[in-house]
This record gives C-alpha cells, sequence and structure tokens, in this order.
C-alpha cells in the first residue's frame, strides 16, 4: 500500500509543478483523485492515453495535478469538450470528472444527453451538495432545509439524485460510492472506465468547510463517519423497507446493462458510407436540399 | 436599371405547387449550358407554405451580381393571387404565362394561357405534375436552355419511379408551348410607347 | 469527387461551404438544428462519414462548440454552423478556444434579430457581435461571404487561417447567400492551398504547450501523440499552467493580439473593383456587396466614377485598405443590413474629408442595387 501511493506520487503527479494543491484540509477531492489514480494504475493504463477533463470549481483543478492529458474546459462543459475527444480519437480513454453543480445544474442538459447518447466516456461526480469554490450556494444536492450562503432561511427545494438520474437517462454503468469507501471507490471507478459505454460514478464527498459548518455537521472527520453510517450497498438496500432507509443512501452499482456504444457506432456508420459513398453522394449533392423545394 | 444580358425567370404560384421544384430544375438546366451563369434564389418559410410561393432564375452571360430579379423576362403565374402580385414586376416586353383553368383574369393581352394543371391531370392522373408542363412551357418560351438539357436536369431530381410521368408532363408542357406564336402577341406587356 | 469539383454544378451556399470544409480537411462538425443554417448539418452528416470523419448532433449550441474544441485538441480540424440564437449560445466556449488557442471554424449565417428575429429572412445584425460576443479582450478573425464560390473558397480561407495562427475564425455568411443556387466551377483539389496546424519537433519532455515561435503562435500537439499537457481557460504560463503573475499574464495576453497584428498582410482580404479612378465608393461586405456591385456598374453607365470595396475580412478590421480608399474618394457609401455596425468601423479610421454616407436596411430584405445607386448619383 505505502509502495503504491510512492508509485503513484512519483509516477502520476505533477508534483514538481503544481503543488500544493488548492484543496481545504480533509477534503474528499484528494481521495476521489486516488481512487481515480489506483484505478487507472491498476488497470495498466499508459498516461498517454487517458485524457483528463473536469469543467469549474474545486473538482475542476484536479487535472491540474495529474500527469494525462488534461484539459480544464468551462462550467459546466466537460462532457461536450469529452465527447468531441472521444469522437475524434476513439483510442483514448476518456475521464470527465465534475462537481455536482457543475454536472447536474449548468451541465444538467449535457450530463443527460451524454448518458442517452452513450458514447464511451467515463464520468465522475463528486457529489458535496455545494458550490464550494465560490463560497457555499446551494446546488442542485443541496438537502431540502439545509443551510448555504444562498439559503440562509433554510434550502425551500429539493434535491435530486446524481446517480438515479444518470440510470434513467440511459447511462450503461452507474455506480455511487463514498470518500469514505476509498477501497471501494477505487474499483468502482475501474469498472466504470472498463466498461463499454457511458458510465457514471457519484461520489458522496464532504465539503466541511462550507456545506458541513453551515449545518453543524462537523469537520471532515464526522462528515465522513456519517458516510460510514448511512451508507447501504444496492444488496442490502433491497431488503430494508422505506422506514428503514430514511437518511440513508445506497452504494455499489446501480445499473450496468449493455447496448449500443455510440462510439461504435459511428464506426460502423464510417465504413458503411465509405462503402457506399459513390451512390449516395452523388444523388444526394445534386438533388440538393430537398425541404426547400416543396 | 437593367442590363439586356440578363433573362429573368419568376416562378409563382402558391405552396404546394412545386414552384420552387420547377425553378430549381430550370436552374440546374441553365448551369450545365456552357457560358451561361445561373442564381436562383427563392421566398422561403412562412409564406412559401400555403400562402404565395415564388422562386427566381436568373441567366446571365456574364457572373450575377445582385441574385433576385430586378425586372422580369418572364413571369409564370399559377394562381390569380400570384398573377395579381407579380404582374407589374414584368419589363414591358417580358410574358406573362399563366394556367388559364385558375388564372381566370389576365391582366394583360401578352399572355400565353395554358391549362397546366387540367393537363397533368389528363396526362398523368396526378395534378401534383403540373409544375413540371408548365416547366416545359416556361423552358421552351423562355429560349435559355436546350430542352434535352431540360429532360436531363429533372431526370436527375426526381424520385425514382416517377422519371416518366414527370418526362411525360414535362413534354407536353413543350408541345403546347410550340404551338405558340410569340409574334404574334402584342408586343409590350404594358403598352406600345411604354419606357424601357 | 471529380464530377463535382471541375464541371459547373448548381450549388447553395450552405453547400459550397460544406464542400469547402471537406476540401480545407474539416473531419469533425458538432451542431444544432437552426434555419437558416441546417442544411450545412445535414449535407455534412452524409459527407462527413465518408470522409472518415465525425458527425454528431449536439443537444445544444454550447455543446456543439465544446464538441468541436474537444475534437480539434485531439487534432481534428473542426467546424460547427449556427445562425443569431446558437451563435449566441455559442460564445462561453468561443472564449474558450481564444485563450486555449484552440483552431476552430464557426459559421454564423446571419437571420434578423435580436432573439428569435426573422428566422427566415436575410440581416448583417451579427457582425460586432462576431468581433465582441464573447466577454474578454481578444482578437478574432471574421470573414463574410458574398457568394456561392465565396461559400466555398473563404471556407477553405477561415481553416487555413484558423490552423496557423490557432484562433477561431468566424465565417459570417447571411440568408441571401446561404440559399441562393449558383452555377460554379469550383477548383480541382491540385488547386486548393490546406494549412494544417503545426506539430511539436521536440522530444515531448521539452515541450511547452504554449512557447511561441516567431510568428508568436505555439506550436501544438494532439491529445494522445504522447505531448502530454494541460489544457485551460485560465489564463495560463508558457507550461499552460494557470498563472496570476502579472508579467506571466501580460505576456500571454500580448501575445494573443501579437500574434494576429503580425499577420495583418494576409488576414485582411478584400476586392477592389473599377475603384482606380473612383471618386466616389461603396464599401460593402456579405450579399449586399453584390448589390453594390450592380449598382457602381449602373452608375459607370451613367458617366459617374464609382468604384466597390468588397471586405471580405471584417475583423481584424482592415484600416490600411479601406484608409487608402478613403483618401481616394470624396463619399463612401455603406450600405448594410443592420444600423451601421461597420460603418462605424469605416467612420473611426476616417483620417481625411471624406463624406461616410451610411443607408440601412433592417426590414429583413436584401437592399437593391437602385437603393444604393439613388446615393452615388445624387452625391
Amino acid at each position: 500500500m505505502r509502495e503504491e501511493a510512492e508509485i503513484i506520487r512519483q509516477e502520476y503527479l505533477r508534483h514538481d509543478k503544481k503543488f500544493p494543491h488548492v484543496w481545504c484540509p480533509g477534503c474528499g477531492n484528494g481521495i476521489v483523485m486516488g481512487a481515480l489514480l489506483r484505478a487507472t494504475h491498476n488497470l495498466k493504463l499508459s498516461k498517454d492515453e487517458i485524457v483528463l477533463a473536469s469543467g469549474i470549481g474545486c473538482s475542476g483543478r484536479m487535472p491540474t495535478y495529474i500527469d494525462f492529458n488534461t484539459v480544464h474546459t468551462t462550467h459546466g462543459r466537460s462532457l461536450t469538450f469529452a465527447t468531441g475527444i472521444k469522437l475524434a480519437n476513439p483510442e483514448l480513454s476518456v475521464i470527465s470528472v465534475m462537481g455536482d453543480g457543475d454536472a447536474t445544474a449548468i451541465g444538467g442538459n449535457h450530463f443527460i444527453h451524454a448518458a442517452r447518447r452513450n458514447i464511451n466516456i467515463t464520468a465522475i461526480i463528486i457529489n458535496n451538495s455545494t458550490y464550494g469554490m465560490t463560497g457555499g450556494q446551494y446546488s442542485p444536492t443541496t438537502p431540502y432545509g439545509s443551510k448555504s450562503t444562498t439559503s440562509v432561511y433554510g434550502h425551500v427545494e429539493h434535491a435530486f439524485s446524481i446517480a438515479e438520474l444518470a440510470v434513467t437517462a440511459g447511462a450503461s454503468f452507474v455506480g455511487r460510492g463514498t470518500v469514505y469507501h476509498a477501497s471501494h471507490l477505487d474499483k468502482l471507478i475501474g469498472q466504470a472506465i472498463t466498461k463499454r459505454g457511458f458510465s457514471v460514478v457519484e461520489v458522496i464527498s464532504n465539503c466541511h468547510v462550507q456545506h458541513g459548518r453551515r449545518n453543524k455537521l462537523g469537520g471532515a472527520v464526522e462528515m465522513m463517519q456519517s458516510f460510514k453510517n448511512n451508507a447501504v450497498t444496492v444488496g442490502k438496500a433491497e431488503k430494508m423497507t422505506t422506514e428503514e432507509m430514511e437518511d440513508k443512501f445506497t452504494i455499489g452499482i446501480l445499473a450496468d446493462i449493455d447496448k449500443p456504444i455510440s462510439t461504435e457506432e459511428y464506426r460502423r456508420i464510417n465504413r458503411q458510407a465509405e462503402r457506399d459513398a459513390d451512390k449516395v453522394v452523388k444523388a444526394k449533392v445534386k438533388n440538393g436540399v430537398k425541404r426547400y423545394e416543396e | 436599371m437593367k442590363n439586356d444580358q440578363r433573362y429573368e425567370i419568376r416562378f409563382s404560384g402558391s405552396g404546394g405547387q412545386g414552384i420552387i421544384t420547377a425553378a430549381v430544375v430550370m436552374a440546374d438546366a441553365v448551369a450545365r449550358e456552357a457560358g451561361k451563369h445561373v442564381c436562383q434564389t427563392q421566398s422561403y418559410g412562412p409564406e412559401a407554405r400555403g400562402g404565395k410561393s415564388k422562386a427566381e432564375v436568373v441567366v446571365s452571360d456574364s457572373p450575377i451580381d445582385y441574385p433576385k430579379a430586378l425586372s422580369i423576362d418572364l413571369l409564370l403565374a399559377m394562381t390569380q393571387v400570384a398573377c395579381d402580385a407579380y404582374f407589374f414586376d414584368i419589363r414591358p416586353e417580358g410574358l406573362l404565362v399563366v394556367d388559364s383553368d385558375l388564372v381566370d383574369q389576365v391582366p394583360t393581352s401578352r399572355a400565353v394561357t395554358i391549362p397546366f394543371t387540367r393537363i397533368a391531370r389528363e396526362l398523368t392522373g396526378k395534378e401534383l405534375v403540373a409544375n413540371m408542363v408548365a416547366l416545359g412551357a416556361v423552358g421552351l418560351l423562355s429560349g435559355q436552355v436546350s430542352m434535352t438539357g431540360l429532360e436531363a436536369a429533372l431526370m436527375k431530381r426526381v424520385p425514382k419511379g416517377t422519371e416518366e410521368m414527370n418526362r411525360q408532363a414535362l413534354q407536353a408542357g413543350i408541345v403546347e408551348a410550340k404551338k405558340i406564336d410569340l409574334s404574334l402577341l402584342p408586343r409590350s406587356v404594358i403598352s406600345d410607347w411604354a419606357d424601357d | 469527387m471529380k464530377s463535382e469539383q471541375q464541371l459547373p454544378v448548381l450549388l447553395q451556399g450552405n453547400e459550397a461551404i460544406v464542400l469547402g470544409a471537406l476540401a480545407a480537411g474539416c473531419r469533425f462538425f458538432a451542431g444544432y438544428p437552426i434555419t437558416p443554417a441546417s442544411e450545412i448539418s445535414e449535407l455534412l452528416s452524409l459527407r462527413l462519414p465518408e470522409a472518415g470523419g465525425r458527425f454528431i448532433q449536439m443537444e445544444d449550441e454550447i455543446a456543439s462548440m465544446g464538441a468541436i474544441i474537444g475534437a480539434s485538441l485531439a487534432g481534428v480540424k473542426s467546424m460547427t454552423a449556427t445562425s443569431g440564437p446558437g451563435f449566441s449560445l455559442i460564445q462561453e466556449n468561443l472564449g474558450y478556444a481564444c485563450v486555449a488557442e484552440v483552431p476552430c471554424v464557426i459559421v454564423n449565417v446571419m437571420r434578423g434579430g435580436p432573439s428569435t428575429g426573422l428566422p427566415t429572412s436575410p440581416s448583417q445584425g451579427d457582425v460586432q457581435m462576431a468581433r465582441w460576443g464573447t466577454h474578454g479582450d481578444h482578437p478574432i478573425i471574421v470573414l463574410a461571404t458574398s457568394s456561392v464560390l465565396d461559400c466555398f473558397s473563404i471556407t477553405i480561407k477561415a481553416f487555413n487561417l484558423s490552423e496557423k495562427y490557432r484562433v477561431p475564425v468566424i465565417i459570417l455568411s447571411d440568408e441571401v447567400v446561404a440559399h441562393t443556387r449558383e452555377s460554379v466551377t469550383l477548383p480541382g483539389p491540385e488547386e486548393i492551398r490546406v494549412i494544417d496546424r503545426i506539430a511539436p519537433s521536440v522530444p515531448p519532455e521539452w515541450y511547452k504547450p504554449y512557447a511561441a515561435n516567431n510568428r508568436g503562435v505555439p506550436d501544438m500537439a494532439a491529445m494522445g501523440s504522447g505531448y502530454r499537457h494541460h489544457v485551460t481557460g485560465l489564463i495560463h504560463d508558457e507550461k499552460g499552467f494557470p498563472t496570476q503573475n502579472p508579467q506571466e499574464v501580460d505576456l500571454f495576453q500580448r501575445r494573443l493580439h501579437d500574434k494576429i497584428s503580425k499577420g495583418f498582410n494576409e488576414i485582411q482580404v478584400s476586392k477592389s473593383i473599377m475603384m482606380e479612378d473612383a471618386e466616389v465608393c461603396v464599401i460593402a461586405y456579405g450579399s449586399v456587396a453584390r448589390s453594390a456591385m450592380r449598382a457602381v456598374k449602373e452608375a459607370r453607365a451613367k458617366g459617374i466614377k464609382a468604384g466597390l470595396l468588397q471586405l471580405i475580412t471584417l475583423f481584424p478590421f482592415p484600416r490600411q485598405i479601406v484608409d487608402s480608399a478613403l483618401r481616394q474618394c470624396r463619399v463612401a457609401v455603406v450600405p448594410e443590413m443592420n444600423m451601421g455596425q461597420i460603418c462605424r468601423e469605416v467612420a473611426r479610421v476616417n483620417r481625411s474629408e471624406t463624406r461616410i454616407v451610411k443607408h440601412n436596411r433592417i426590414d429583413g430584405q436584401l437592399i437593391t442595387p437602385e437603393e444604393i445607386l439613388k446615393y452615388l448619383v445624387s452625391v
């Protein structure tokens, strides 16, 4: 374990360039970054074949620290850049790391359509229930009643569940983990990357500095303790009643389905188009655009 | 305002009569004539659906600057509404061509009247190809394309399986137009002393 | 391909943009349906796969712009096409392409605005927006097309400039140019000069992704080519990492401007027609330049020494070219389908006594030759 940590530090971090990092002491982002690196290391992926994209926010800084091909995009748009990269070079292993506001508020439309489209990209969404970098405003996953810098009277809206949203939108693989269950998270991220199709890992994380402090949830340790207490594996949750599941959440694999992957479908189209090129093109180009002719 | 080397045709009628298709086929045929330049535009959008529909073809020996019609050499009107709306855009020596069954009031004696829609129905059983009957007539009367070129352009653009019906319609229009002697028509669409 | 490229064919402006993009090496397109630009998407969805490229329809224009930046970062020449409302949406990521210096081409087929405006009518209302639409102070290249043949050649030019200067290039078309069908004879492949971005020649460990070459443009490595580096929308140092060091920030910001300034001669393109002895001139662009051309010919027929300066590059604004036309003429007429967006640029660079007359039409109709001729005759 120690040895592995040292390899990862030496091999994967831009430690001579970009450290110290911007994250607060005790932040869950570092655990997610560690899990991601252990997962790609164990999968023996080369650094050159991985692209790590991010949006804006605390999670958005992760690519800065890792020696992959990295893209720090605009707020919420990480998946759109990732889509272009993956389609342009399907050999690359494309991972997009986002926050809850990033992926499901400003980038919500991109998120559901990426899931529907099923391009072979892995989305890791760090859900800390707040906009940490901008000072703790409420996000789409801030619980009802919670305090934030923009819900000082208590939050009157309701949160949605990222993983369930991904399942409904059609992602091929959906998992949920927490920053407390670190080795489980390694495995989950590894499975998501290996999965052919659009895969999502929601990571329940702590922002004790913003969300935790305002809602008296304690520091990093207490918040992680609560993840430990409230996380229920998918198998266990099936045997529990709704009342028993109150205030708890499931971790594990929520969806793992096989369906055609857009990346491969596009390749099939290329082959078909090249074959049919002559006849189809000649007919169509010379016909111009039909819509305006009738 | 108009340079005489331009020849301008406006196809007009109502949306659904295939006005734009006729113009596009005409333009395509001209495009393949050696040394001729052609520019085709259309009114587009809600105006083109149900209401008035118009499409223009400008032919010239030199590259075309302004792409739309300036004063029309040949106006095809497939409805009374279109005829009324566009008749005054015709230049004095211009020619009006109308569907005689759909345009009751022809505003000039310098007009060619042919029942395009009736011919289409009687010949093919489908009024849909009235635009091609009209195209045959317009193509011949304009003198801007060869009839073989026009037919070739048409064959390239019609859906598979409808080639024969469209060809028949086009040829019927050409035959009707051949019966017309333009020299017997009054010289000017406005008056003999109209200013050019 | 041969039959399309050497015989005269009847093409729409939008179709010519597609053929130009393919000839320039575009192999990725992302777009979202919008009138009057949709034909570009439709035809590319057919043609790109056959050329080994990829077409994708995204969930909105923001996403389209993100996707083409991603594809370009992966080493593939990319384009999107839209109209006013979509052009508003792409601005966020357009700024990213400026700051991260990602080559890409954006076609805006202008329609009447603001907002949903006049979806099927031509306009030139987005000219200043093309220059200043995204936030921040940055140079950008904007080209205007006026004919079907233009659409083909200017699209190639747009890709070449974009790759050479690592800057997004905007092509402004309009509804008239987009939907007019014209007989054109396209140049054969041997007549087309295509420029590609320059890949680094140093070993990966020496590669500084944002270190300028002598033109002020960094060499560009594709993601996955072994040159791992960081790309960000934050202001960054030569290594591509965020910086707030005032010296580094200043160096970076100035380089963005300087790389374009150094290329003015090549970037600023225009056509001078009958300008040799002109005493009055029309300065026009886009479809209006065609009406202006007609008006100038008619004026000449009446014995008026009129000329046309047709601007192809709108930004960086061709100050020198316009300045010399203004020095030569007593009067310059600037007809536009907006309230004077280029006219204000013309006035800005005017250092002589030349009278500048603007003519504006904002009713969704193309300016006619008569309207322009009236000015040429009366002045």
